[in-house]
């Protein structure tokens, strides 16, 4: 039997077990009840403490998306999501507001130890040194879980430096004047299916902002977690660069195994100002579903970025791994003169995974340049399609664009698509486009077993060479991280 | 008992024969040389023996060490000791070489149950083992074999040959792409690693790698089957005569 048959062999019997966050923490919640309505909204609202315009502008947005139709265009294909048999609010049960991570349920702290993330600034500020002798970066934290933030790490130091990092419900108290102000600026209320139900539900998610001149001092970072079944998340995160500063933000996702579907339907929004630079990653790691497609996070976002000042920069760059359908187009719109937008992305799919990924890079000012590379793998029965669209302006002149796509197929029962859209309205606009799409190679594979990995090993190593210029673009920490994740989802049963 | 004994093997591929009964023996610490025209089956049998999965074995046998290893994985094979240096050695894109050389060596040293080795400990071996191959450490920041010239593939494969310290080393065409200096530097490698415990299986076609790396039995490959067998001197006979004779031979 041929190496290649033999690994898509392995992949193919992936199974449940292969998820290595699939447990589910046991605590009571507080719900509220079951279906979407006014009512619904209200509660969400009042539970957060909301003032009366917060209120009004989910209103305005549920009343909205009752006219709305879910979109068909992609290419996933799933059974009609009943949106009234969803919770749309779940909050462990304890206050939401939480002094000390000594009043966080132990089950929760456990649980996301698990997932090998630190929520005590001691213990990272205790320097634990590693065996190859670096010490941990220091990372501040925010942890939501199913619809509330449980934690924020070095609020106090950040705060020193002037950045806000909060949970976006603290911050709409807190800072409703800049909330205000950004809220829906990027992403409007209107946008899209998803979006606007995001706008009426959304239950937390991160706040930064960063002052003028100030470069973040550290990384800041989410994880989000969906526990409770038969629940969506709907997180909303808003970051804002000032003019001239600089922040690296990281989300990271997983879920338990459920046999049925969660909703995950996000808004992150981006604003840099003039000179400030935004790098958002993401390590999407929802729960896939088994191997024959039960359960699995439908995962439904809408993220975008406004290079709104002169020379700003956002860069986008995403490892997605999980989710049974992924439906996902981080986008830049480039709006300051000479700005520039970046898009790296390593989309793994398996099993019956449906990714339908890519981006947008909408050139408006003048010599704003782009940079797209999107790395595809496709595995077992999946299919993983890049979707991406690049516009120029009437008045975008001397826009330029980069677009490389590569795929690369494991196995012969999945499938990788390339779909771009170019429009250029200003004839002085460059846009490159590469894209090749090749299988793993056979002999690849036995050069690399006859130097002793197993067939597992191999093919993890080959992909890891096929998206290593993606994986430059983590921050180093999760570079790592994002490595391992690569080859767990692409491990089969060792045999 | 023989480290490597091949006993009658038949091999196919998409149904067409291409090893007929071929029997072979390599002694513990011995160096072995396999000539032979194009085609005979050379690369073949190394791949066979590295266990590539595209060839039918229909018949025969390989013991390594005593113990049959046709139905072991290559990865098991590596660990095991059998070492493979390609004809046309492998580009891997993006995979840098270094991380693919620690990569592979804790592997198999997983497989024997030993420890990882450290980086110190790692780096030191690896940059003792370029020195002495010539080879610039900036070339193993590259991908595997990517942009490589014919003669620094080969070389890096002598040099993964040192890394892994394999019990039997298998060298299909080393010397081809090497020019004067680089054979002379390669066969130095191979030289400095010859030991008791170690055999090497050398396929060649000139005399000249043999003259750097002194055989201590020379075999002729033909059609499928080992045609004679002698002492070092049989390749300068090949040299002159050719392989003519062998061929009507096998037939
Ligand atoms: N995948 C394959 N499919 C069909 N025939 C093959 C395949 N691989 C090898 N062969 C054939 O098997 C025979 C032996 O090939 P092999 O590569 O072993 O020869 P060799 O002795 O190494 O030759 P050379 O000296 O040219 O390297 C050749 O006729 C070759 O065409
Ligand atoms: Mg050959």
């Amino acid at each position: 039997m041929p190496a290649v048959q033999e690994t898509v062999d392995q992949v193919r019997r992936i199974d449940v077990d292969q998820y290595k966050y699939g447990f589910e923490t046991k605590i009571e919640s507080e719900k509220a009840p079951k279906g979407l309505s006014e009512d619904i909204v209200r509660f969400i609202s009042s539970k957060k403490d909301e003032p009366a315009w917060m209120l009004e502008w989910r209103l305005e947005a549920y009343r909205r998306w009752l006219t709305m139709r879910e979109p068909t265009w992609a290419r996933v294909d799933y059974p009609k999501i009943d949106y009234q048999d969803y919770y749309y609010y779940s909050a462990p049960k304890r206050k939401p507001t939480l002094k000390s991570l000594d009043e966080v349920d132990p089950e929760i702290l456990e649980t996301y130890k698990k997932l090998g993330i630190p929520l005590r600034e001691q213990e990272i500020l205790a320097g634990v040194v590693r065996e190859d002798g670096s010490t941990p970066s220091r990372v501040a934290v925010d942890a939501v879980f199913d619809s509330v933030s449980v934690a924020t790490t070095f609020k106090e130091e950040l705060k020193k430096a002037g950045v806000i990092f909060m949970p976006i419900s603290e911050a709409i108290r807190e800072h409703p004047d800049l909330v205000k102000k950004y809220l829906g600026s990027v992403v409007p209320v209107t946008d899209n299916f998803f979006a606007t139900l995001n706008s009426a539900v959304f239950s937390d998610g991160s706040f930064v902002y960063v002052p003028p001149g100030v470069r973040c001092p550290m990384e800041l970072s989410t994880y989000f977690r969906i526990n409770e079944r038969n629940t969506g998340q709907f997180e909303r995160t808003l970051i804002i660069a000032d003019k001239g500063s600089y922040v690296s933000y990281l989300e990271g996702c997983t879920a338990p195994m459920r046999d049925e579907n969660q909703l995950h339907a996000a808004v992150v929004e981006l604003i840099a100002h003039d000179d400030a630079e935004i790098k958002y990653s993401t390590v999407q790691n929802w729960y896939p579903g088994d191997a024959e497609g039960k359960g699995g996070i439908y995962n439904f976002v809408t993220k975008r970025g406004d290079c709104r000042g002169a020379r700003s920069k956002i860069s986008w760059t995403q490892v997605e791994t999980g989710s049974a359908i992924t439906w996902k187009y981080p986008s830049c719109i480039l709006r300051g003169d000479n700005s520039r937008g970046e898009f790296y992305s390593i989309a793994i799919s398996n099993g019956r995974q449906q990714v339908d990924s890519g981006t947008k890079m909408i050139h408006l000012g003048k010599n704003t340049t782009s940079r797209i590379i999107s790395k595809g793998i496709a595995a077992g029965r999946s299919q993983n399609t890049y979707r991406g669209l690049v516009t120029a302006h009437r008045k975008a002149s001397g826009a330029r664009n980069f677009t490389n796509c590569d795929s690369l197929l494991v196995g012969d029962k999945c499938g990788a698509h390339t779909v771009p859209y170019l429009e250029a309205k200003n004839s002085s606009a460059v846009f490159e486009h590469e894209a090749t799409t090749s299988k793993i190679s056979e002999e690849m594979l036995f050069y690399c077993r006859q130097r002793g990995l197993s067939a597992e090993e191999a093919t993890a190593l080959v992909v890891n060479g096929f998206v290593r210029d993606v994986l430059q673009q983590l921050p180093m920490e999760f570079a790592v991280e994002a490595q391992k994740l690569i080859s767990i989802s692409l491990e089969g049963s060792v045999g | 008992m023989s480290l490597l004994e091949i006993k009658n093997l038949h091999v196919e591929i998409d149904g067409k024969k291409i090893l007929n009964g071929l029997s072979l023996n390599v002694e513990k610490g011995q160096v072995a040389a396999i000539m032979g025209p194009n085609g005979s089956g050379k690369s073949t049998l190394a791949y066979v023996l590295a266990g590539k999965e595209d060839y039918d074995v229909t018949e025969g046998d390989i013991l390594f060490d005593g113990e049959s290893i046709l139905d072991m994985d290559p990865d098991v094979r590596a660990a095991k000791g059998l070492f493979l240096a390609f004809q046309y050695p492998i580009e891997i894109p993006g995979v840098a070489t270094m991380n693919f050389l620690r990569t592979a060596l804790n592997a198999q040293r997983k497989a024997r149950g030993e420890g990882e080795l450290s980086t110190p400990e790692f780096l030191k071996r690896v940059r003792e083992a370029a020195a002495k191959l010539d080879i610039d450490p900036e070339m193993l920041k590259r991908s595997v074999n990517v942009g490589f010239s014919g003669g620094e593939k080969k070389r890096a494969e002598v040099l993964q040959m040192t890394m892994f310290e394999p019990r039997l080393a298998i060298l299909d065409e080393t010397d081809s792409g090497l020019d004067i200096d680089a054979l002379k530097i390669a066969a130095d490698g191979v030289n400095r690693l010859r030991s008791p415990e170690r055999s090497f299986l050398v396929i060649t076609h000139y005399q000249r790698l043999l003259d750097h790396i002194v055989p201590d039995v020379v075999h002729v490959l033909s059609k499928g089957r080992i045609v004679r067998t002698g002492g070092k001197e049989l390749a300068l006979e090949l040299e002159a005569r050719g392989y003519a004779e062998y061929q009507d031979e096998a037939a």
